[in-house]
């Protein structure tokens, strides 16, 4: 089984604050951290286990600069075999089909049976590369894959998509194909030592937007279907009323709270 | 201006909810409004779509009895090439995320998901998005096109009452050809727990703030003095911290409970769209800018580590009292 994992490097901003910079079409960046897109893991967690089981290679593709082969490595640790970033001034400001594009340029000429990615990027959501990419390599897709069985004859693979309510629908695919990875698929593993050493020594491969025979106009803003116009602070209706104090007094004011509604 | 399609979407006999938000939320758009519906047997659903939309274009064949990308992406791109809408709606759900992109790239249509918001600038739709969690608003600018496609959040939209009556159109399924790439076998419902935490009276839900599952005991020790059962977000599930069954969201459980106290959850709306009609909410959160805090009625920004232990106690004191 030869399969291409895909992988983005974002911030993380569930713990911290978000700034808009002067632009007003990107976010200041300077203080957050980065890793990898949360589902992505789960991807590369799911393609090396295939391999662990059924033999062949895992490729490791991530689209951005060189602050990337960290996130790259890491995968590579783990148990990938090789990597491609594609890097280009070309590719800033590129939406998921933008990206799609790239992808499918970088992957058309591998051998591969399932490309992986994850189901949906955790900064801007989009959820369009895992199928965008399938339509534009012409091959079968499915997203929101929480369960993966390759079936005996290599030929398909039975999948398992969440809907919503956590309910399951099972559907039998041909491949190759691109599945677009959940959370909860299974549990990431962490890289070894030994593993961390081993992926240092690797070369991952650079391609240019003309390496992938790619116009600059297909890329970036250019190439997108859609641009981010600017960013604003969502507006809130009303509100919590936050609860003044140190933490003695803000837990003696909830329970009070708690009580006087009867709920204690 | 020209049509605007919104596809119909439906899973085992129910039309969701998210058919009649679009259909709603395109009759202020201006244009007429068509409601698309793939489905076997579904007269019913065509009816109720009537009293929402212009038109109801509906192709009843056993093809679309059961949701598969490969037969929809084919017969809506065939309907869509002959009907020559401006902009075609659909959820932004696990059906509509899994083909929205390949129908907008088979047909050369910008594409902008899980939209928020929608306003029109003449033919061209002008979306609004989240980023960052829900954070940010990204205000969206489409390039020029005769046609574009917009997947839609589920409640974005307000359904009210049926004012229209439109002609439902039965349509020969355009598909001919056998579908092959992909076939549907079965739904397999989630795993039914110990505690069913949509009868629950309270709830303390716990997010991925709690950092190890060594942690829980404080969450749990709180639950235990108010008398609430632990509920919790995907990401202390899928850590697997917390049994499914307890997972509140979009892909959990819908509750509405007398109160959800919620620990170390930045409320990202996959998490709100399942607690928020709980009676009374309450975040703690050391994040003064988590979007918990916009549908929550009270709030405390600290540690969880510190204020939870004090919280447990100070009940403890009041119950004894
Ligand atoms: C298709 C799809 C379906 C999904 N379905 C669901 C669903 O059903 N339910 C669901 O919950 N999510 C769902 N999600 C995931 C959702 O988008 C979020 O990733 C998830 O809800 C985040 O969980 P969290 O709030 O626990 O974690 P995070 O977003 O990581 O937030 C952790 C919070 O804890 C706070 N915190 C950290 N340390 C402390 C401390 N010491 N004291 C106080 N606060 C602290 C942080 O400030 C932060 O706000 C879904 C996603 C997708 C794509």
């Amino acid at each position: 089984m030869n399969m291409i994992v895909c992988v983005k490097r974002v911030p993380d901003t569930a713990e911290s604050e978000v700034h808009i910079d002067a632009s007003g079409r990107d976010i200041d960046k300077s203080r957050l951290s980065f890793g990898i897109n949360e589902c992505d893991n789960y991807a590369v967690e799911e393609a090396i286990q295939i391999k662990e089981k059924l033999g062949g290679k895992v490729t490791v593709i991530s689209l951005g600069g060189k602050e990337n082969d960290e996130v790259i490595r890491m995968a590579l640790a783990k148990g990938g075999d090789d990597a491609i970033r594609l890097d280009d001034p070309a590719f800033a400001g590129s939406d998921g089909f933008a990206v799609a594009k790239a992808l499918a340029a970088a992957i058309k000429d591998l051998e591969y049976d399932i490309v992986f990615t994850g189901a949906l990027a955790d900064d801007d959501g989009y959820a369009v590369v895992p199928v965008a990419l399938a339509e534009l390599l012409g091959v079968p897709h499915a997203t929101y894959v929480k369960d993966l069985e390759i079936l005996e004859d290599g030929k398909r693979a039975r999948v398992g998509r969440e809907l919503e309510g956590g309910l399951m629908e099972y559907l039998e695919i041909e491949l190759p194909c691109v599945l677009g990875i959940q959370t909860g698929i299974n549990e990431p593993r962490y890289a070894s030592f030994k593993g961390i050493k081993q992926a240092a020594k690797k070369e991952i491969v650079v391609k240019s937007a003309a390496d992938l025979g790619l116009d600059p106009s297909e890329v970036g803003e250019a190439g997108s279907w859609a641009i981010l116009e600017k960013f604003s602070v969502p507006e809130v209706g009303e509100m919590a009323e936050i609860l003044q104090g140190d933490p003695e007094e803000t837990a003696a004011k909830l329970a009070q709270i708690l009580k006087e509604k009867g709920l204690i | 201006m020209k049509d605007i399609f919104v596809l119909m979407e439906h899973r085992r006999g129910e039309l969701r909810d998210i058919s009649l938000e679009m259909l709603c939320g395109a009759s202020q758009l201006g244009g007429n409004v068509v409601a698309v519906l793939l489905g076997s047997g579904v007269d019913s659903f065509a009816e109720k779509a009537a009293g929402y939309a212009d038109k109801v274009l509906y192709v009843d064949d056993p093809m679309f009895e059961n949701y598969n990308s490969e037969a929809y992406q084919k017969a809506l791109s065939a309907l869509i090439k002959e009907h020559q809408p401006g902009l075609v709606l659909i959820g932004n759900t696990a059906q509509g995320v899994d083909m929205a992109p390949a129908l907008a790239v088979e047909l050369g249509a910008p594409l902008v998901t899980d939209i928020i918001a929608l306003e029109m600038e003449g033919d061209k739709p002008k979306p609004t998005r989240q980023f960052y969690g829900g954070k940010l608003n990204a205000h969206m600018t489409l390039k020029d096109a005769g046609m574009y496609i917009l997947t839609v959040r589920e409640a974005t939209f307000q359904v009210g009452e049926p004012t229209k009556s439109g002609e439902i159109v039965k349509v020969e399924n355009p598909v001919k050809e056998e579908i092959t790439y992909r076939k549907f076998v079965e739904y397999v419902e989630p795993e039914v727990g110990e505690v069913d935490i949509t009868q629950s009276t309270m709830l303390v839900g716990v997010g991925r703030g709690i950092r190890e599952d060594k942690n829980l005991p404080i969450v749990e020790e709180l639950a235990k003095v108010l008398g609430a059962d632990l509920a919790a977000s995907r990401a202390v599930v899928d850590a697997g911290w917390l049994p499914p069954d307890r997972q509140v969201g979009i892909s959990g459980k819908t509750v509405k409970p007398k109160l959800y106290l919620a620990v170390g959850i930045s409320g990202a709306f996959q998490h709100v769209t399942g607690m928020k009609g709980s009676e009374l909410i309450v975040a703690i959160n050391k994040d003064p800018d988590a979007p918990i805090f916009s549908i929550a009625d009270y709030g405390i920004v600290d540690d969880l580590f510190k204020v939870v232990p004090k919280l447990t106690e100070k009940i403890k004191e009041l119950k004894g009292a």
